[in-house]
């Protein structure tokens, strides 16, 4: 049995807008182990980002994380001041945005971004921080490291700077790495090669991954286990052999067989029919049951809890799927 | 088979030295002319047979969405030449270019940017029928609207609302209905689906797919993923660095892709299976400056296969077997 790196127990972020409360993270537990890589997926508006912040507590006004226990390492977080907070993040947990283009600091040569962390999180001299940020640069593929450490970000591709991203979130040896979309906005070749640096990564260096992305295809090539998020809520868990092979949520299903598959020749692609619900207005009971088409009455009055079918594999649906009916 | 489009040759290049005083640069004690010119793309030809498919795809940067643009003529081309429904658009004016506009239309990539957010999306399908005379009069234009919206999978009520009030993927459909509302005959789709979430994704493709069977009309369809193209494409070109390096139908690049860079594509789609990206070699590096242009081959620098002959030469087209060519030393 590995050790919990991670442990979130009942976490509720609510966003307290004019319009009326938005539960954009609706009473989650996970957890994760060490070394262990932990796919979160869903659509747009699941609330797999707000849980992402949510655990280093980046929400803001008028967000709040209403109830819930983030035990990373065995500290409550949520028993912490902003200020400790400010030394765990980037420190003990720190964090890769989906948007390469604007997560660094225009103005900020890469050097001086990078260099920032080691100066607030590690002691060391002006020379042992060149060495590290070139040392850095170079285990995240960028050639001729300490020509680059001078250029902007603009002097950089999509590709180069989530590298560099990457780099800065690995610089003082981070034990949890939220990657919030790090792939989504860069090309297929490109992904494949962040996506393959990012896995190496982790394993040379033994720190947790939680990923967070919309595309179930790329999650199953590199976690270990994966959360499925729908309108803020996990509707299933389970390792990744078992959600893509086993998978017993409609939901999980709809993700699945809307990917596009290479191998096989279709003339349409199945779908998961309509968009995430309003909300501001969530349907009765199963957030799901109007988009799904096993729905029975049941669905559209009792919300469904988080039941085990499997080892480690839990699934909220009344009706789960049995194996073989894809 | 009737062609709806031949592009022969095509060339488009960017000067980034606005006038000549940017050329002239003082270098060692000598003022010397420099140029600095992207080659976006760079000698191309393919033909999209009527009621077909063909899709161009390639990383960003290799000239997929100049090329969609020239065709349309959003900008005017430096060589070759266009012909559609076999006439000669290459040299024709604004005004002239109108009633093809008619018939070529355009989905863009970003469909956050690509309408109008101060007008509502009946003014939006309405404006281009009005412009174009498709209809005679407001009422029918409004009618006509209202179809189209059926069509695309937005309810009559939502007509009246602005953009900003719909998601990522019901603007997608607006983009796709605008496109229709002048009755095209063939629709450029640049990227449409890569904004978009995955389970949208396949609803715009089936969308896109279901519209084409009804008004048989003829697709250019760009794409940096092969696993988007694979369902709606009856053709494909890969594109590098401006230069188509691989065509053929899609039974031959899907089961038998000759060229390193297509075969690279094809490592790099993640798979349910997940072995994928574990167990291949994927290239190495990015797409380079389309400013200084590599010598000879324009892969040669991320080809796993490189030969000498690859940075010396530029490989001449070869038809490996019917329809299907590729540009490389290999074959």
């Amino acid at each position: 049995m590995k050790k919990k790196l991670l442990q979130v127990n009942n976490l509720r972020t609510y966003f307290h807008t004019f319009k009326g409360t938005v539960k954009a993270v609706d009473n989650i537990s996970f957890d994760i182990d060490e070394g262990e890589i932990l796919g979160v997926v869903g659509e747009s508006g699941g609330g797999k980002s707000i849980t992402g912040f949510s655990i280093i507590k980046l929400i803001d006004e008028p967000g709040k994380i209403e109830t819930g226990e983030i035990i990373f390492d065995g500290q409550d977080l949520m028993k912490k001041s902003e200020s400790q907070m400010n030394e765990i993040r980037g420190k003990d947990i720190s964090m890769v945005f989906q948007d390469p283009m604007t997560s660094l600091n225009p103005v900020y040569t890469i050097g001086e971004q990078m260099e920032e962390v080691l100066i607030l999180h590690e002691k060391l001299t002006k020379d042992q921080r060149k060495k590290r940020c070139i040392e850095l640069l170079k285990a995240v593929g960028i050639s001729n490291p300490e020509s680059r450490l001078k250029s902007y970000p603009h002097q950089f591709s999509g590709g180069m700077r989530q590298r560099v991203v990457i780099a800065i979130a690995l610089a003082a040896n981070p034990k949890l790495i939220i990657a919030d979309e790090p792939t989504t906005a860069l090309d297929v070749t490109i992904q494949a090669q962040i996506l393959r640096l990012m896995t190496n990564l982790v394993k040379e260096q033994g720190c947790s991954l939680m990923l967070i992305t919309h595309d179930l295809a790329v999650v199953s090539e590199i976690a270990d286990r994966i959360n499925v998020m729908y309108c803020g809520k996990i509707v299933e868990t389970g390792s990744s052999k078992s959600i893509v092979e086993k998978f017993k949520h409609p939901y999980t299903k709809g993700l699945i067989s809307s990917i596009p598959d290479l191998d096989k020749d279709k003339d349409r692609l199945e779908t998961i029919p309509g968009i995430v619900p309003n909300m501001f207005n969530l349907p009765k009971g199963c957030n799901f049951s109007p988009r799904c088409k096993y729905c029975k009455d049941i669905c559209k009055e009792k919300e469904p809890e988080l039941v085990k079918v499997d080892e480690k594999h839990y699934v909220a649906c009344h009706f789960p799927l049995r194996e073989g009916e894809k | 088979m009737e062609k709806i489009l031949e592009v022969k040759n095509l060339e488009q290049r960017f000067d980034l030295n606005k006038g000549i005083l940017d050329k002239i640069k003082f270098k060692n004690g000598k003022f010397i002319k420099e140029e600095r010119i992207v080659n976006a793309v760079n000698n191309i030809s393919f033909s999209i047979d009527k009621g077909k498919v063909f899709s161009l795809v390639g990383e960003s940067g290799c000239g997929k969405s100049t090329t969609a643009r020239t065709i349309i003529k959003l900008i005017d081309p430096k060589g070759g030449n266009i012909r559609f429904d076999g006439k000669d658009i290459t040299n024709l004016t604004g005004n002239e270019m109108l009633k093809y506009r008619k018939k070529m239309q355009m989905i863009f990539q970003d469909p956050y940017a690509s309408l109008n957010p101060r007008q509502r999306v009946l003014d939006i399908l309405t404006e281009p029928m009005l412009f174009h005379q498709v209809v005679s009069s407001k009422s029918e234009a409004m009618e006509k609207a209202f179809e189209i919206l059926k069509k695309v999978g937005i309810r009559s009520e939502q007509a009246t609302r602005y953009p900003h009030q719909f998601s990522g993927g019901q603007r997608q459909r607006i983009g796709i209905a605008r496109a229709l509302a002048v009755e095209p005959e063939f629709i450029i789709a640049d990227e449409p689906v890569s904004a978009l979430d995955v389970s949208i994704q396949a609803q715009i493709l089936n969308l896109m797919m279901d519209l084409k069977e009804e008004y048989n009309f003829s697709y250019l369809f760009i794409a940096h993923d092969l696993s988007v193209v694979k369902h709606i494409s009856d053709d494909l070109g890969v594109m590098y660095l401006g230069k188509i390096v691989e065509k053929g139908s899609k039974k031959h690049i899907f089961n038998n892709p000759l060229h390193p860079y297509t075969k690279a594509l094809f490592s790099a789609v993640p798979k349910l299976s997940g072995t994928n990206l574990k167990n291949s070699k994927n290239v190495q590096g990015e797409i380079p400056s389309a400013i200084n242009l590599p010598s000879g081959c324009y892969f040669h620098e991320r080809c796993p296969y490189a030969k000498p002959i690859c940075s010396k030469e530029m490989p001449i087209e070869k038809e490996v077997e019917k329809g299907h060519c590729v540009l490389c030393h290999q074959y």
